[in-house]
Parts: C-alpha cells; structure tokens; sequence
C-alpha cells in the first residue's frame, strides 16, 4: 500500500537556512547540511530543499553546494528556486536531486514544464505553487517570486494546466497559513487535491500532528509538508508519523537491519 | 569492487553512485560506451520517456555494449526504475497509438501505462510502498516481505512470465517491483533513495549470493 509521506521542507537563503511568517520576517535556523545528515539519520520520507533567493539571482545556481547536500541524502530530495531552464534540471540530477521543483518560471514560461517532463520525466516535476486567498469569494490567487508577485491566476485552472503540461505533483503552500502553526487551509487542499488526479503535497501551517491528519482524511492531501513546526517545535517527522498510524493513515515503518 | 554507472545522459546519477559508494562499491561513470568493458558489474538508471532513453542508448552504441558484457562477459546488470523498463522487449511510452520501441529485451515482458494495466488511483505512482516477495532471490536477502521502496513511476513492466517476477508491490493493480533473468535484475523502485533498505539491495546486488 502506498504510503503518506511527511516531507521537511528547508529553505535556504545565502548560506544559512531560514523560516519566516507569511512568507516574510525571515528567522535564521541553522545550516544546511546539518540539517540533512540529521534528517537522513532519522530516515525522513523525502526532503525538500529550496532557494528562495535564486529567482532573483542572474547567476546559475551553485550546483557544487546542492552536490554536497545531495551526497548526504538517501531519501528522495527535490531541489527548488530560480529553475528556468531545461539545462539546469540537467545539471541538479546529475548532482543528487531526483526531481525539482518549479515555481516562478512556469508563470512566465510554462512550456518549461513539458520540456522537464519530456525528458526527464512527468515523475521529475514537482510543480509548486504559493497561493493566496480572495476576500469573500472563496478562491485563491497565485503568486509568483516567492509570494511577491501577483500573477493573477486562479489556483484551480493554473493547477489543472501545470497538470496538463506534465506536472508530476503539486506542492501547494497558502501564503497566509505559511510560518503561523495554526493548520493548512484544508479548504484550499480540498479543492486543488479535487482538481487534479496528480499527487497533491500539502504545504503552509502546519503546527502539529493534527493538522496533518486533517490535511489527509478532511482535504485528501497524498502528502504533507511542514518546516515551523519541525524547527521550532519538539515534534518530529517520526512521531507525526505514529500520530497518523493510530488513525489508520498508511505510513512508512523504518526498515533497521 | 568496480561499478560501472551507465550515463547516458540522463538519470540522477549523482544519488546512485554515492549510494554504491555507501555499500562498500567503487562507483565509476561510465560515460562511452567503448569504456564498459572496465568495469565488474553495471548500474542503468534512468529517468525519463522509454522512448528517449532507448534511442540515445542506441545512437551511443550503448545497447550493444550492454548485450556484449552481459552475454560475453557474464557481468551482472542492475536497471533502476526506467532502468529497469528498459530491460523488456517493448515499450510504450513516447509513442502515440499504443506504437511501441523495442527494449533491451533481456527479461521478456512488455512496458505498458498504468492507467492501462487497469490503476484507477493518483498517477504517477510517487512515494513509499511495500513490496511482497514472490520468489528466493539473493537481491532481496534480508529484506522481510513488507518493507517500504520509494517508487515514482506512471508505467508498469507487465512480465511475460511469473518465473521473472521477484517482487511486486499494489498500487491499485499489482505492478512488478523486482525482476531478474539470469544475470540482469531491475528494480521499479529506487534503492538509492530507499534509505536502509535500498542501501540493503544494493549491497546484495554489488557483494553478491556470498555477501
């Protein structure tokens, strides 16, 4: 049986990993590869690792820095921020990323992703998005430029598009819930999980176990992610993934041998 | 021991070779086909259509180098994920109309979609599932029946055979997980990033029925 998976999301940020609020009052929390020898010690899931300068960068991403967090890591890593480019893609998997993810230059150019999934694979793509919501009308808007831009795209139609074009899965993070602890907008999950038939990460607000659970049984979430609760708090991936067995929610038993 | 890494081009080599480092191997890319005869023992991974993979391993004078130490040589092959679909003698995927490019054919079966193989569920299937073993087999030597492998795939090797089918796993239809044809294994999943566990399968495959 296929199980959900609990994916740690780092943000890194000129030398150092960091977590805001809202996309904003960014806090350092220590160093990358720490960070990823402790989760690979602890035998995460997978992990997700983004840039979230490198879209305002006119230089390439240092592909020797990845190449080191890469080696450190036996569990599928996804490596994000400032992707334009088919090359590139290249060059991250060649340096021990097994896929990446895509954000602001999908909006700009979205032939991009079916270029990834033509030679890479649909499977290589995980096409994200940071969305927040209307006043009143229950919809939700994308932005680009880690939360900057308003691109003016509704979630839902650029979702099944990005899908279309050969997404292999949406990681999708309310702006509003992202840093806050107070839970992710199941509503928003709901209606991106309903809208395509690709797997949907959940992302932003996670504060504990329970929201995790609800991400999965109320909004249908085939994964979740969550940075502020794993840094700032005593949870851990382990323990949140005990907390969803005892719900009946299928996850992955550590193999020791 | 030497392990030759197939690079073709495409593939998450990085993660492979630093996993077979982790077993004990030396890893060595490989990246003219004339350079496999150095090596003890080959690794073919693969991301990607089965279409493009398989033209580029014909151009670059791969899939007869592949065949010639195989077959001439008795070296042991390992194909992760498409890797792994390559073996077979068709494929599907890349074409339109169920048209389909001829594999490496060294474990006899075809590679068709999931969706057709009946998956009603989420495609592709990405994440961690259990495998249950179907025959003895040293690649799985220590593994109990059971243990999670990270998968990411949206098409299914569909054996010939029951006798090739080492392992399967469900994903709402039973998918194939390990094969093995004489000397030549594949894996759907991926041991590089299977944490313990696909470190374990590597280990068998590299040190051998002895280890």
């Amino acid at each position: 049986m296929l199980k959900v998976r609990v994916i740690p999301t780092l943000l890194w940020r000129s030398f150092g990993l960091v977590k805001g609020v809202g996309f904003d009052s960014w806090r350092r929390v220590g160093s990358v590869l720490p960070a990823i020898k402790v989760y690979n010690q602890r035998d995460v899931d997978e992990l997700v690792l983004v840039d979230i300068d490198a879209h305002r960068s006119v230089k390439p991403p240092d592909y020797e820095t990845f190449g080191e967090f890469g080696s450190e890591c036996f569990v599928p890593l996804t490596i994000g921020g400032g992707i334009r480019c088919v090359e590139q893609v290249g060059f991250f998997l060649r340096n021990g990323a097994d896929k990446v993810s895509v954000n602001t230059a999908a909006y700009d150019n979205p032939k991009l992703i079916s270029e990834i999934a033509k030679l890479y694979g649909t499977q290589c793509v995980v096409a994200s998005v940071d969305v927040r919501g209307t006043d009143g009308d229950g919809r939700w808007i994308c932005f680009s430029e880690a939360g900057k831009r308003d691109t003016g795209r509704d979630v839902v139609s650029w979702v099944r598009e990005l899908e279309g074009r050969g997404a292999g899965e949406i990681l999708i993070t309310s702006i509003e819930r992202d840093g806050t602890m107070q839970g992710y907008d199941l509503d928003l999950v709901a209606a991106v999980s309903a809208a395509v038939s690709i797997p949907v990460i959940a992302s932003g607000g996670a504060g504990n176990y329970q929201h995790m659970i609800d991400a999965v049984q109320q909004a249908g979430a085939s994964s979740v992610a969550a940075a502020s609760m794993f840094h700032f708090t005593e949870q851990t991936p382990a323990e949140a993934k005990k907390s969803m067995a005892t719900v009946g929610i299928p996850v992955r038993q550590s193999f020791n041998n | 021991m030497k392990v030759g890494v197939i690079d073709y081009g495409v593939g998450n080599l990085g993660s492979v070779a630093r996993a077979l480092e982790e077993v004990g191997a030396t890893p060595i890319r490989v990246d003219r086909s004339v350079d496999l005869h150095q090596v003890e023992t080959m690794v073919l991974p693969g991301v990607g259509s089965f279409l493009q993979c398989k033209k580029i391993l014909d151009q670059d004078g791969w899939s007869q180098a592949i065949r010639d130490e195989v077959d001439e040589y008795c070296k042991p092959l390992l194909g992760i994920c498409l890797g792994m679909q390559l073996l077979a003698d068709w494929g599907e995927e890349g074409l339109e109309n169920g048209a389909q490019t001829p594999g490496l054919g060294f474990v006899p079966g075809r590679v068709v979609s999931l969706r057709k193989l009946g998956c009603a569920a989420r495609l592709p299937h990405v994440g961690w599932n259990s495998i249950s073993p179907r025959l003895e087999n040293y690649l799985l030597k220590g593994v109990p029946k059971g243990t999670d492998f990270y998968f990411v795939h949206s098409y299914g090797f569909l054996l010939q055979s029951e006798r090739e089918c080492v392992a399967t796993t469900q994903y709402g239809v039973e998918i194939a997980a390990v094969v093995n044809h004489g000397r030549v294994w594949g894996t759907q999943f991926h041991p590089e990033k299977s944490s313990r566990a696909g470190l374990k399968v590597l280990n068998n495959f590299v040190w051998g029925p002895e280890c």
